[in-house]
């Protein structure tokens, strides 16, 4: 098998052992040979000890999901030894430390081992049971480089700027750079025929997690209160909203914090946190995972019923409950679109990359603060936790934030009388007032039955009509949520309809299948409710394949209850496993499917 | 949670506050509770705490969770911005509230079943963060909207309307905040409103959290002979043990106290709270000795009331934090992020 920048290097390790940066140092060093790349993390719920794996693809064609295939394993986990030969494809290689020789357990006639003794070397190197760890995993750095033709120069470099401060590190790692990179080069064949080649493809890109780029995004937007229960996998998004905070968020005349985060004792307390805040006037976010969403759903349908505005970020996570904690799904789409008792429904936007948890964390301010509703934002672990390559985020400051309706004290003073649940403008969108702002703005939030004027009722016409008032908001909702990513191809009768994670792998099969002279029409929801484009969409085609990391269809669901698309067009090619979706996966199911239909 | 909105008619002669205000405009909608509830004389008892403090309107916030207690802040301050939650959330709400604007005075009304039952995880954290609000229970020990079960806080022993005696612990909530460390600690009687306006008042003007556990009866679930919660069993068996005064700002304390007998605290804006110890035997500033000497009186069926803790030195959640005194909320957004140059330099990092 040989190729130009088309492998899969899979790493399987014992976590805990620092092989992260690592794994980093070698996926950044082929991204800066102008190489794309994708790296996907698939780790255990664990601390230390169980086995754990890094997958990085290097992609000439700039794809985004994961390969199912992998190419050479650097098999650095003696517990995992038969699992990972098996996985490697034909024609591939198993790099591994032979300082314990175990030819019986990798035996495979289609797969070249090669055993590098990287212990001994370290051993024989280094001082300190944890140096001679980590440098072995440098060390493994060394030998894939020597093995792929990678850019020791650009590894030098790399190795430079991140122990900056501490050169005396930059020393050892070299060394042990050198040790694998040597060893490979005297013991075997290098390149291997699947090999890295410069190329001019990552300028003006970046490689980062969708968890860090939606921190960000909060940071840019101007949150000012964020609220959490740890929980895999979301932490790092607030991990990263902290650090932007600390190093951008210092008034300059006082050295005091300009923003507020709060771990509260539970995602209940925390969804309560971003309400009080919100109705404060503070842009508060929080983020979560599936189960957080459980606990956090009575306050949602308060939110919904009594009007304020919240972002919450639910990093969903493989269910049912506890489920697989460090695995993704698209699986909470259902219970986020109708989380909370009561006729209750929630505007939701589907990022589908890291560049759109940057934009959208910023979009959900606004819509949230606009439409004076909850809005969630749908991210996977997959985004969340997993390294994408993407396009430089832009920020255009010339952008005013919508706030929404806010009456000031002025507004309020020159007005005879303010009702909060008025529909003035007919959009369904009432105008609302901050506490502390005028004695005429004061009203009373609740989430019993109230009138257009804000008053306690149990009278059935006055509480519906509030809650008919709430649907003609819903409408306007639907008019100003980001817009679906509509592909057409060819004129054709088929289309692929995915959400959120599933985009890469779903544009990857589209070209797959388009080298086999299918070509499908391409649509990927961005935001629920869905735009009438989607609808449009639908009823152009004779069949839809709905593509989504789910086992019950639920975006099938969704689209049916709120497009009144026809069913029977809609078919479901669902991927459930908790392993991110990748393109082999689509496009044989696709054919499946089409020679079913043409059996028939 | 009220039909009816009171007639805003002030009698010419009714006194003023500094604000030009008089009593009737920090009332709210009429009651809705039963005839003779105790939390209508805590309303009465807020009323006056907030009229003689000066508070504007506006700047009150009130927060509730659910039940009888719950509904209380719409019967005060109808010019005050209300925020009546979800069951037993009330902490996280203000918790979140004061995060954005931390110039509102707070008060979150709360009962026995809001605080020590569904919400007594957000009651304690809440402490814990030494939130800086004035928390009022308006404990009764029974649950009247669902037609008197009995709450965390019944007594040993204490009768039902129908049914057997509890045999469970009580939850008190004053030695709960004390072993948590909670910087205001007073308890009171809903019937005794000159014990409970200056607790009030100093508890909204504490830097910290502040919290106000009122007996106050249930009239139609738990007011009966053997209940211990009642008009008559609280009457009976309630004892003073410090008292607070009021001092406010400017004013020079003129009452002649008891040597040994008054511990006079400044308060943020240079009002002060002057405790006064009717047993002389009792420390207000030691959590220890407050704590053995509640024990020993709980045991012997006493209820004692009064200022029963107090701790200034403690910082408050957000000088805890280092946070900007302006309200978060009224920050400028385009101040709130470094712009787009400092983006890029910030993207440099994911190269």
């Amino acid at each position: 098998m040989a190729t130009v920048n088309d492998v899969v290097i899979k790493i399987a390790t014992v976590n805990g052992t620092g092989s992260a940066s690592a794994n980093g140092l070698l996926m950044k060093s082929i991204f800066r040979m102008g190489v794309p790349v994708v790296g996907k993390n698939y780790f255990p719920s664990n601390i230390q000890g169980l086995p754990t794996w890094y997958e990085i693809r290097v992609t000439g064609d700039g794809y985004h999901a994961r390969s199912h295939r992998v190419d050479l394993m650097i098999a650095m986990n003696a517990q995992t030894y038969a699992r990972d030969l098996a996985e490697v494809a034909p024609g591939g290689w198993l790099l591994y430390d032979s300082t314990w020789p175990r030819s019986r357990l990798l035996d495979r006639d289609d797969v070249t081992v090669l055993g590098i003794p990287l212990s001994k070397m370290c051993n024989e190197s280094f001082d300190g049971a944890r140096a001679r760890i980590l440098m072995k995993n440098i060390a493994y750095v060394g030998a894939v480089a020597a093995l792929l033709d990678l850019n020791l120069d650009t590894i030098t470099e790399l190795l430079a700027e991140t122990f900056a401060s501490k050169s005396h590190l930059i020393e050892s790692n070299m060394k042990a750079i050198r040790l694998g990179y040597d060893y490979a080069m005297e013991n075997f064949v290098c390149p291997l025929p699947a090999k890295v080649e410069q190329l001019d493809r990552t300028k003006g890109h970046i490689i980062i997690d969708g968890n860090t780029a939606a921190g960000l995004g909060c940071m840019y937007a101007g949150a000012t209160v964020g609220a959490w229960y740890p929980i895999t996998p979301s932490t790092s998004l607030m991990d990263s909203f902290r650090s932007f905070c600390q190093q951008y968020r210092v008034d300059e005349a006082t050295g005091k914090r300009t923003y507020c985060i709060i771990q509260a004792e539970d995602e209940l307390a925390a969804i309560g946190m971003v309400l009080g805040a919100g109705w404060n006037g503070a842009r508060s976010f929080t983020p979560t995972s599936g189960p957080g969403i459980s606990l956090m759903s009575e306050f949602l349908g308060y939110a919904y019923y009594a009007e304020l505005p919240a972002v919450v970020f639910n990093v969903q996570r493989t269910g049912p409950s506890t489920g697989m904690p460090t695995r993704t799904q698209q699986a909470d789409i259902l219970s986020c679109a109708f989380a909370s008792h009561g006729d209750t429904k929630h505007v939701l936007l589907f990022p589908s990359n890291p560049g759109e948890c940057f934009t959208m964390a910023q979009q959900a301010f606004d819509l949230t603060e606009r439409l004076q509703t909850p809005v969630m934002v749908l991210s996977d672990l997959d985004i969340g936790m997993n390294d994408w390559m993407v396009p430089d985020f832009e920020f255009d400051e010339s952008q005013i934030p919508d706030r929404g309706k806010v009456l000031s004290a002025e507004d309020l003073e020159n007005m005879e009388q303010f009702y909060r649940y008025l529909d003035v403008d007919g959009d369904g969108i009432p105008y609302r007032t901050l506490p502390g702002t005028h004695p005429k703005g004061a009203y009373f939030t609740r989430g019993s039955g109230h009138t257009r004027h804000g008053e306690y009722t149990e009278d059935g016409e006055e509480y519906q009509d509030v809650v008919d008032r709430l649907l003609v908001k819903w409408e306007t909702a639907r008019t100003i949520v980001p817009a679906p990513e509509i592909l057409y191809s060819k004129f054709n009768k088929a289309a692929i309809l995915s959400v959120g994670s599933s985009d890469g792998a779903c544009k990857e099969a589209l070209d797959r299948l388009n080298a086999q002279e299918i070509s499908l029409n391409y649509c990927r929801v961005r935001a629920f409710p869905f735009a009438d484009s989607v609808k449009e969409f639908i009823d152009q085609h004779e069949v839809v394949y709905v593509i989504e990391q789910n086992r019950d269809a639920q975006l099938r669901t969704l689209l049916m209850l709120d497009s009144e698309a026809d069913p029977a067009k809609l078919q479901s090619l669902l991927h459930y496993n908790g392993m991110p979706l990748n393109a082999g996966f689509v496009v044989r199911r696709i054919l499946e499917e089409r020679s079913r239909g043409q059996a028939a | 949670m009220s039909y009816i909105s009171k007639p805003k008619v002030a009698h010419p002669g009714l006194p003023k506050n500094k604000l030009g205000l008089t009593a009737r405009d920090y009332e709210g909608a009429v009651s809705t509770l039963c005839a003779g509830c105790g939390h209508d004389s805590v309303t009465a008892a807020i009323v006056q705490a907030v009229f003689e403090l000066n508070i504007e309107p506006h700047m009150l916030a009130k927060v509730s969770g659910i039940g009888c207690s719950s509904k209380t802040p719409a019967y005060f301050g109808s010019e005050a911005h209300g925020f009546n939650s979800v069951h037993g959330r009330m902490p996280s709400v203000t918790t979140g509230a004061s995060a954005a604007n931390r110039t509102l005075t707070y008060i979150g009304m709360s009962g026995d079943g809001d605080s020590l039952s569904i919400g007594v995880g957000q009651f304690v954290h809440a402490i814990r963060r030494n939130l800086n609000m004035c928390y009022i229970i308006e404990n009764n020990g029974v649950y009247g909207l669902t037609k008197g079960q009995f709450s965390a806080s019944a007594d040993i022993g204490t009768k039902p309307k129908k049914g057997l005696p509890n045999q469970q612990e009580p939850i008190d909530p004053v030695s709960t905040a004390l072993s948590l460390g909670a910087t205001y600690i007073a308890r009171s009687f809903s019937g005794d409103k000159e014990q409970l306006v200056p607790l009030i008042q100093g508890a909204l003007l504490h830097d910290g959290f502040a919290l106000v556990d009122v007996i106050s009866p249930c009239v139609t679930f738990n007011d009966h002979e053997g209940s211990t919660k009642s008009y008559a069993h609280t009457r009976q068996f309630y004892h003073h043990v410090v008292d607070a005064d009021y001092i406010p700002p400017a004013e020079e304390i003129t009452t002649q106290y008891d040597k040994g007998s008054a511990i006079p605290v400044e308060l943020h804006d240079g009002s002060k709270i002057v405790l006064r110890k009717i047993d002389n035997e009792y420390d207000p500033t030691s959590r220890a000795a407050a704590f053995k000497y509640l024990r020993d009186r709980f045991n012997a069926g006493e209820i004692i009331t009064g200022l029963l803790y107090i701790d200034d030195s403690r910082k408050e959640m957000h000088d805890l934090m280092g946070n900007i005194e302006t309200p978060l909320s009224e920050y400028p957004l385009e101040k709130l992020h470094p712009g787009q140059d400092e983006l890029k330099k910030i993207l440099s990092r994911y190269r």
